[in-house]
């Protein structure tokens, strides 16, 4: 049993957001987390959004780690076939439209590139936003080069080249069900493509808001979390061009 | 208390302050935590009442195969195989995933660390309605033609895959696909939310080791949770485009069902089992962790003691998080997987005894030199000690791959696994709705209730479940609809029979929860502030909470959750929020 | 309340602690190997047995001795000791591991090794929903099967879908019953041809899945004879629970007779 000493001590409280003097510091500051339409506190927001994205990559890998085990483990397997009396192994190596593919990869990246001078260029209009908000003050940035913009056309260039690719696996042969290696193939940049068509949706919405007079902050919120959601697509994207590539 | 209420609160409390009005959005598409926590709570609810009500046409049709069961009538084989597959389906994805994680830990995570509310209500809103329209395609697999699928809630392949296999095995087998992809996506985004919510909204002074071990309890199981599920869902994808697309993942070729051949080749059922598994295994610790915090937080709430071995406790959530995702291979002792792995499969198994086991001993490390009060909840608690541990001690034996040889997927499978994630996971959700009923009610439940409630439950369910050992050596398997055909399971029917009394019982005893529930609601005792005279956050706020639960006022925390019976102090318990000292351990 | 609680757990203890002794729940154990598999039990058991009662005996204890007796006392202010928390986690991981290091050679021994050299080959087939054995003849060989030929109607060969046209079938002999000579080696070969199912002889102590896609090699020695009852235990579709069959060991002549009745029955 522990033993009782006989010094009291009051433990302070210790912040982990640096301490608040004699007000405490609220850290479910801001709009409590989307609701209503204020948002004082955006660096608290930002902040949360960032960290909830980090978590949220967490199942995304898992699911690629399940869909990459699963092939790998699939491409190794022979099993009995009872119409041969043997095992056999049924995997044949893809013939990949590498060029087409090595394009789709130059508009992803590209677009990473452009999406992160997006970002950057949101971030200053939300850090100027207090500032250009008062009466009088014009603000030269707000027009300035559409980033977001090119970067939805990019990723929307990658989306459709993929589309292209899926159609000359098709025209040489490899059907979904074809062979496991097409499957699989499908099944990959399938998955992929579906998660890139959220952050496409994700940056048209922040487009959007540009009309809808939301304020600065909110949409460099939006812009900021899918530009991160977005490296990690270019990211993933890589690994699995590679995977395709390495173990056919 | 020491609620400091500076300009900051002042301008929260202007935010915080006014709720939606309107049904809808109040109590419908609410985005406020507690709301969508009692949204959970009565899905798992419904959700119980159907998978209860499964299990007794299942236990009347054992034993009576012949005989006209009420609603359903006589029951045929593949009858019972679709109602055993959906009462394991509903009971553990709507009911020990939903209640005690999404329901509670919705409710009262924000509370406990002193949050106006979770990280991300609309996603929070998002998460439930998904998981509600996956109970609605469970469902739904009822009513189609064919039926719900008879593969069991472990679903294999190749029974699972072919249409042709078995009936059920058409749409509600999609369905069920569907639903749980549904469903995977649902928990994701909420543990998304509980891991965020609690790494970043923490009040001040709310460090990690002050959390009370209910939080640290749904942290834990929203990890598991967020690392499991894309994992099912990624076999689930696969075995869709197996059924619809002519993918070939786990079918093998030259298979012929019911005289027509399969057109599949190359694929291995085994690869499903592992995917399954790798999310079987850790579902069970989601089921059975949240069980566990709250537990050790009435354990030691009841007996007016620190909890034993803070520490240990959370390192000991934390080793069975870590061990349940490196131990999926032994349900596959039997499956033609590689003996060798099996090795590795049961040492990690064996290993995961230790963090229980260190579990237990605290348990009983809390009460001892207690002062226990025999609440209903606390009656509870001391029922999910007893019943971990026997349902624990059953492990063992099915983690060693020689002895799981005869045992594996008899009965006694199906009574370590009740025991310890069914039984002992609902006596967590029992305790937590008797212990947080009046902050959510301001409410009573009724004792004397409660109390009848715990006996018949607590005897029912050892009487229901302690037999099924004995099945299970005697070599009794799982998922047979009646023991007629096999000679040896003749003479095993006396035992059946009792069983099936015992869950009659059981089952309708359950009636005195859903009125002392409901009528506690309307006519119970108005319930106190703090009516346990507890420590947590929850209890420093009003009841039920307010909208932004605090008021405006924002907790600052000064010690750990635990301070009962501290010497020298006025009351026999200091609040997290209390400054008062407290000696230095 | 403390005493009924007491008195509760107490009891469910001691009646469920007396019916897993008072019975012989464990079908007659007739296996070369179950001696050992049955010894590894009784071991997990006598020691699951002790922690069994002794944590739900003390749980009765400490709830009822520890109660709140409704007096001014506290209750003791303790927040652990961590001499006792390492002690009791060193005792645990020993027992368990320890168990664990006992077991393992008796898996090893079921499951590393290929059958004797001269086992008697059966190949086991599972289907829905009845168990098919297949006896290689003279040649020691199997015939190839062809999915096309199978017809579960006609049973024997044709269940199978053994090939006519293949010579290693002509003398090839499948039966319903699994028929083996007492106290010889048998060199099993478990294979499915729609799902999966689970060969089960609960008095061998034997259980393995037979599985689509794979052709699964074990062994095991009957060692008495007699009739002795084979199950599924892996649930394979709606008549699971009549998936059965029976296991006939015989004296090493009556085995060769039955065998040659067979050959001569089939032509």
């Amino acid at each position: 049993m522990a033993t009782l000493t006989p010094t009291l001590t009051v433990k302070q409280p210790k912040s982990r957001h640096g301490g608040g003097g004699d007000i405490p510091h609220y850290p479910g500051g801001g709009g409590g987390g989307g609701r209503g339409d204020e948002f004082p506190d955006y660096g608290e927001r930002l902040r949360r959004c960032r960290l909830g994205l980090a978590v949220g990559i967490a199942p995304i890998v898992m699911l690629f780690v399940a869909f990459s085990s699963a092939y790998l483990v699939r491409q190794g397997l022979a099993s009995w076939d009872l119409r041969t009396n043997s095992y056999i192994n049924d995997w044949a190596p893809l013939r990949l439209p590498t060029l087409l593919l090595v394009i789709n990869t130059c508009f992803l990246l590209l677009s990473s590139i452009t999406m992160e001078f997006a970002r950057r260029q949101a971030s200053r209009l939300a850090v100027i936003a207090p500032v250009t908000a008062m009466p009088g003050i014009a603000d030269d940035e707000t027009s300035g080069f559409p980033w977001l913009g090119v970067t939805v056309a990019l990723g929307i260039g990658f989306l459709a080249g993929q589309v292209l690719a899926w159609r000359q696996m098709e025209m040489s042969g490899f059907f979904m069900s074809s062979n496991p290696s097409s499957s699989f193939f499908y099944l990959l940049t399938g998955a992929h493509a579906l998660h890139l068509l959220g952050g496409v949706i994700a940056l048209t919405y922040a487009g959007i808001t540009v009309w809808m007079k939301r304020p600065p902050e909110a949409r460099h919120i939006v812009v900021d979390v899918t530009a991160w959601y977005w490296h990690f697509m270019a990211l993933l994207w890589l690994y699995i061009f590679a995977l395709l590539e390495i173990a056919r | 208390m020491t609620q400091s209420q500076g300009p900051a609160g002042a301008a929260q409390a202007a935010v915080h302050g006014h709720a939606p009005s309107g049904f809808i959005r109040k109590y419908v598409f609410s985005l406020d935590h507690k709301v969508i926590g009692i949204q959970y709570y009565f899905l798992a609810l419904t959700a119980v009442c159907v998978g209860m009500i499964l299990s007794l046409a299942m236990r009347l049709h054992m034993v009576w195969p012949e005989a006209s069961i009420p609603f359903f009538g006589v029951l045929k084989p593949e009858q019972y195989l679709t109602l055993m597959t959906m009462h394991g389906t509903i009971m553990v994805f709507f009911v020990l995933t939903t209640a005690p994680q999404s329901g509670f830990g919705n409710y009262f995570l924000p509370i406990q660390i002193g949050a106006p509310d979770m990280a991300f209500p609309t996603l929070n809103m998002l998460s439930f309605w998904t998981t509600f329209l996956s109970f609605a395609v469970m469902i739904a697999a009822f009513f189609v033609a064919g039926g719900a699928p008879l593969s069991g809630w472990t679903n294999y392949p190749t029974l699972s895959a072919i249409p042709m296999a078995g009936p059920g095995e058409g749409l509600g087998e999609d369905l069920w696909l569907i639903s749980i992809a549904l469903f995977c996506v649902a928990s994701m985004m909420g543990a998304l939310n509980f891991i965020t919510t609690t790494l970043d909204l923490r009040a001040k002074g709310m460090t990690l080791m002050r959390m009370p071990l209910t939080c640290w309890s749904w942290f834990i199981t929203a990890i598991l949770g967020l690392l499991a599920f894309g994992v099912l869902l990624a076999g689930g994808i696969l075995l869709l485009m197996d059924r619809n697309l002519g993918t070939s993942f786990f079918v093998p070729g030259g298979l012929m069902v019911s005289g027509v051949p399969v057109q599949h080749s190359g694929g291995s059922p085994l690869l499903w089992q592992h995917l399954f598994w790798f999310f079987g295994h850790p579902e069970v610790y989601i089921a059975i962790l949240p069980g566990m915090g709250v537990a050790s937080q009435l354990l030691s709430t009841f007996s007016r003691k620190p909890i034993f071995g803070y520490r240990a406790m959370v390192y000991a959530m934390m080793s069975i998080g870590i061990l349940g995702f490196m131990v999926w291979g032994h349900h596959m002792f039997m499956s033609g997987m590689s003996p060798y792995s099996a090795f590795a499969f049961s040492f990690m198994t064996m290993a995961i005894g230790v963090p229980s086991a260190i579990k237990t001993f605290n348990w009983l490390g809390t009460m001892w030199k207690g002062k226990i009060r025999f609440t209903p909840p606390m009656l509870f608690a001391i029922g999910f000690v007893s019943l971990f541990v026997s349902g624990g001690l059953s492990g063992p034996f099915l983690a060693q791959p020689a002895i799981d040889i005869p045992l594996h997927d008899t009965y006694f499978v199906v009574a370590h696994f009740h025991l310890i994630m069914g039984v002992a996971a609902i006596f967590g959700i029992f305790a937590a709705t008797y212990y947080w009923f009046p902050k959510m009610y301001g409410r009573m439940m009724n004792d004397a209730l409660g109390k009848i409630h715990f006996v018949i439950t607590f005897i029912g369910a050892y009487c229901i479940f302690m037999p099924m050992h004995y099945l299970g050596m005697a070599g009794n398997p799982r998922r047979y609809s009646q023991f007629t055909e096999v000679k040896y399971l003749a003479p095993l029917i006396p035992i059946h029979k009792f069983i099936t009394y015992a869950a009659i019982i059981t089952v309708t005893a359950q009636l005195i929860f859903l009125f002392n529930l409901f009528w506690s609601m309307k006519k119970g005792k108005k319930a106190e502030q703090n009516p346990w005279e507890a420590t947590t956050l929850e209890w420093t706020t009003a009841t039920p909470p307010p909208h932004d639960n605090f008021g405006g006022v924002t907790p600052v925390v000064y010690h750990g959750p635990y301070e009962y019976s501290v010497p020298g102090a006025a009351k026999d318990y200091i609040m997290q929020t209390d400054p008062a000292p407290v000696p230095a351990h | 309340m403390g005493l009924a609680l007491l008195l509760i757990i107490w009891l469910i203890t001691f009646l469920s602690s007396y019916f897993f002794v008072a019975h012989a729940w464990w079908p007659h154990a007739i296996s070369a190997s179950a001696p050992y598999i049955d010894h590894q039990w009784h071991l997990t058991f006598i020691a699951m047995g002790v922690v069994f009662i002794a944590a739900q005996v003390a749980l009765g204890l400490v709830v009822f001795r520890y109660r709140d007796r409704g007096d001014s006392a506290r209750a003791s202010y303790s927040h652990g000791n961590n001499k006792l928390e390492l002690t009791w986690t060193v005792l645990t991981a020993i027992l368990f591991l320890g168990l664990n290091a006992i077991g393992s050679p008796i898996w090893a021994a079921e499951r590393f090794q290929p059958a004797d050299q001269g086992a008697m080959k059966v190949e086991v087939t599972g289907l829905q929903f009845a168990w098919y054995f297949r006896y290689p003849g003279a040649d020691g060989k199997f015939g190839n099967t062809r999915p096309e030929l199978e017809d579960a109607s006609l049973g024997g060969l044709s269940a199978l879908g053994v090939d006519p046209a293949d010579p290693a079938s002509k003398d090839d002999v499948v039966s319903g019953v699994l028929v083996l000579p007492v106290n010889r080696e048998v060199d099993l070969t478990l294979r499915a041809q729609d799902v999966i199912h689970s060969f089960f002889v609960p008095a061998m102590r034997f259980k393995q899945d037979a599985v689509p896609g794979l052709m699964i090699h074990m062994h095991f020695r009957p060692e008495q004879t007699g009739d002795y009852e084979i199950a599924c235990a892996e649930l394979c579709g709606l008549g699971h629970y009549k998936m059965h069959g029976i296991m006939r060991v015989v004296s090493e002549p009556d085995f060769e007779k039955w065998l040659a009745e067979r050959e001569a029955d089939k032509q």
